[in-house]
């Protein structure tokens, strides 16, 4: 049952169905629904935030994310922005958000001249299939944006 | 539950280098999403929400974290090596606990 589960996208609402039939309660009973809706326009509010304003130019990002994702629990995410990482010219922030997370901040990472780099990794959490946004803040007040699309085959909110 | 940080960094760089420095530590990272299954009530969230590090007393590299970062949270960054020191780390979780960590790194 849970082989068929993986073979195709899986919904929320047969997640929970399953979870009804105790298929997978262990993994399920966790989630909320509701909490976890899609959620875009609270995602645009948060990075418009972090923009104050600006139109975020696209490119300089490279995001670094699988295609498809297991487990939901803990996606490997790496981004790197490119900059010479001067005094005068570097990049102050590195934003990531996910749009259908019950909360789009994931994380950000504060680099300074001294980074020599701006590139960083870690692990996230998601809620379900949905695009990873980066938002870039350069030393010069420029705001870089990229997006990327992750499958996510079980959600990994409940934990 | 025992708190365990873990760094990985070079003992030793060449000044104008930069290297990676990989961390990890143990923490549940509780979201604030679960629910105790027994009562039904939420379980509190509880995770580490900021991470400092410092090489020879200045900020290097810091990030913010919120419920979406996994359990155990690993982190991997970049320093520029100027002179010989030590990159000292810190986690700091919701309750205000304190997790440091620090590496010995000589710059030739």
């Amino acid at each position: 049952m849970v082989r068929k589960i993986e073979m195709q996208p899986v919904h929320r609402r047969d997640v929970l169905k399953f979870a009804g039939a105790g298929a997978v309660a262990g993994l399920t009973l966790t989630l909320l629904p509701g909490l976890a809706k899609a959620d875009v326009a609270k995602t645009a509010a948060a990075i418009k935030k972090v923009t104050s304003g600006k139109t975020p130019k696209s490119g300089k990002i490279t995001l670094e994310l699988p295609q498809i994702a297991e487990n939901g629990n803990t996606v490997p995410i790496g981004i790197s922005v490119e900059s010479a990482m001067t005094d005068s010219d570097y990049v102050k922030a590195v934003h990531i958000f996910a749009e259908k997370n019950p909360n789009p901040e994931v994380a950000v990472f504060r680099f300074t001249p001294g980074s020599g780099k701006a590139s960083a990794s870690t692990r996230m959490r998601m809620a379900k299939t949905q695009n990873i946004i980066a938002v870039a803040e350069l030393s010069d007040g420029a705001v870089y944006m990229s997006k990327t699309e992750v499958k996510v085959t079980i959600g990994g909110c409940g934990g | 539950m025992a708190v365990k940080a873990r760094v990985k960094a070079p003992k030793k760089a060449k000044a104008g280098e930069i290297f990676q420095v990989k961390t990890l530590i143990s923490h549940k990272m509780e979201s604030g999403q679960r629910k105790n299954k027994k009562t039904g009530k939420k379980i509190p969230r509880m995770i580490i929400n900021k991470f400092v590090c410092s090489y020879n007393g200045n900020e290097v590299f810091s990030s913010d974290w919120a419920p979406a970062v996994s359990a155990n949270p690993y982190l991997s960054f970049y320093i520029k090596a100027v002179k010989s020191g030590s990159l000292d780390m810190s986690w700091t979780d919701d309750a205000g606990k304190v997790v440091k960590k620090s590496a010995k790194i000589t710059v030739t």
